[in-house]
């Protein structure tokens, strides 16, 4: 079992604590001149996402968590799961609902999305910064108005709903932006 | 690891394989000074402005070594240790943790007043506010206690930092305690103090295992020490005799080190005793200190005989204090982390 002392720790190191997988986000060494040193450090739950403060005697180690990031190509929706595949290997992988999150809606067929695997497993899934959908539905904007201010909701083939401008019409393809969740452009073929 | 993520340091590049000019660029990028040259000159100004302090008040400046045959025995301080090869050689000396000891030793050998300006080293020590080499400013007033010592530390943060009016307060130890957590750190036990931690929100830390002065450092350090020196100076001082380290012992109902740190903005920044004296007592810490050391497996240096030897001769009594100069530094400029007033932190050193 590897492990990592508080000498090691920096951001982006995972760790184990209390059977959950965590990533560092930031680490402070804390020492009084005269007396014992610690390292408060902030942790993410890499399961549920939430940020918790630890601390540690400097010096004591803990469980590495097995926790590594891959490239993998979105399959198919079986109706529970989502299956994706390795580009290299062609290994096929199921991630869960908690796992996929957010992504699920923004991800569609062949995108290639960046997993996060625990021991092995998906653990979470994160979207390709910029997708191509096609809007299955807005409201038709007013004839003429090519400005765009003011925008409307636009509902997209993956179920999202984003705020587009008001010339944008059904059928069209759109780019979003998946951090934000913003409307970027129009498109043309994804 | 190439590289810490201090201020001003680009984020690597993680799509592109590695290359030679790509080596060459981050090599470029480590020779450069962390600090900036406005601060490498605040620096200057500032060791200028001590020797004129110590000058005006008649303190002579001396150099002790560096290398010494025996080290401290405080198990919360690591010393590094090296070797010398050829004539003289062939035995272990260790990087001071201070100059503590020697400049005893001027004292008992009737020196009078004494400052020392130098470089120390401490393992494993790394963080916003802690490098493993840095630079201490000790001085020694025979004759005074560490009431008076504290003034002197005042008058001197006043005029490196050109703030006259600089607002001062003292606050004993225990006071703290008793009036931010009410208790007692004279009395308290493990599983109280533990308590106390969780009540303060220290939810996570309840699994540590501490002893009675682990568990006041961690209250002290996390819940206590932010709030020290906010827009001016806090002088904490009469410590619980287990934290007395080279401070006497006042006797009393509540008997205590004579012993002050000085808080500035939260931060640590000087730590001064009136020096024990007292040989056998002083022996006797270091044995206790070694024996914690033996129990908790870290290395059992050679004690310092030549400063045992000194206190026996008939030291004078005396306060002495050292003061962190980096710290003062970063207060002086308005840094935030300690790399932000180094030329080269020990990562790129």
């Amino acid at each position: 079992m590897a492990t990592y002392s508080t000498n090691e720790f920096k951001g982006g190191l995972k760790i184990m604590l209390d059977g959950d997988p965590y990533t560092i986000v930031e680490n402070e060494f804390v020492k009084p001149g005269k007396g014992q040193a610690f390292n408060r450090v902030r942790v993410r739950n890499l399961k549920s996402g939430r940020v918790v403060e630890k601390t540690f005697k400097s010096g004591d180690t803990v469980e590495a968590a097995d926790v590594h990031d891959t490239d993998m190509q979105y399959l198919y929706n079986d109706g529970e799961e989502w299956h994706f595949m390795h580009q290299e290997t062609f290994e096929q992988m199921i991630a869960n609902a908690p796992a996929v999150g957010e992504a699920a809606k923004w991800i569609k067929e062949n995108d290639v999305c960046k997993v996060t695997l625990w021991n092995g497993s998906p653990l979470s899934v994160e979207p390709p910064n910029f997708v191509v959908l096609e809007i299955t539905e807005t409201d038709p904007g007013l004839k003429g108005d090519t400005s765009g201010g003011g925008g409307k909701p636009a509902t997209l083939e993956t179920g999202a709903v984003v705020r587009v401008p008001l010339f944008v019409q059904t059928g069209e393809l759109i780019k979003v932006d998946t951090r934000t969740g913003e409307y970027v452009s129009r498109a043309k073929e994804a | 690891m190439r590289r810490v993520s201090s201020g001003g340091v680009r984020p690597t590049p993680i799509s592109d394989p590695p290359s030679r000019s790509r080596d060459l660029a981050s090599l470029v990028e480590d020779w450069r000074p962390a600090a900036s040259l406005e601060r490498i000159r605040a620096r200057a100004d500032l060791l200028g402005r001590v020797r004129d302090f110590f000058a005006a008040a008649g303190v002579m400046e001396v150099e002790t070594p560096i290398l010494s045959r025996a080290a401290v025995t405080d198990p919360a301080l690591a010393s590094l240790r090296t070797s010398i090869e050829g004539p003289g050689g062939g035995r272990h000396l260790y990087l001071h943790t201070s100059p503590e000891f020697p400049m005893k030793r001027l004292v008992a050998a009737g020196s009078g007043p004494i400052y020392q300006i130098c470089k120390v080293f401490r393992g494993g020590e790394r963080g916003r506010r802690h490098h493993p080499e840095f630079s201490l400013l000790e001085w020694y007033r025979p004759g005074w206690d560490h009431w008076r010592l504290m003034d002197e530390v005042a008058d001197l943060v006043r005029t490196i930092l050109q703030r006259p009016h600089m607002s001062e307060e003292r606050i004993g130890y225990r006071e703290l305690f008793m009036r931010e957590l009410d208790l007692d750190p004279w009395c308290a036990d493990t599983e109280t103090l533990r308590r106390a931690a969780l009540d303060v929100g220290l939810a996570d830390a309840g699994h540590l295992d501490l002893d009675r002065d682990g568990w006041l450092d961690l209250l002290l350090t996390h819940r206590l020490e932010s709030g020290l020196g906010r827009g001016g100076m806090t002088f904490l001082h009469d410590y619980p005799p287990s934290q007395a380290a080279l401070a006497r012992i006042r006797p009393g109902e509540h008997p205590a080190g004579e012993r002050f740190e000085l808080y500035i903005e939260g931060i640590e920044l000087a730590n001064g005793f009136h020096e024990l004296t007292d040989a056998e007592e002083q022996r006797r810490r270091f044995m206790a200190d070694l024996e914690v050391r033996r129990e908790l497996g870290l290395p059992e240096p050679p004690i310092d005989d030549a400063f045992l030897a000194a206190l026996a001769s008939g030291m004078p009594d005396c306060a002495g204090v050292a003061l962190g100069l980096d710290r003062l530094l970063m207060i002086a400029v308005g840094g935030d982390h300690i790399d932000q007033v180094l030329t080269f932190p020990v990562e790129r050193a």
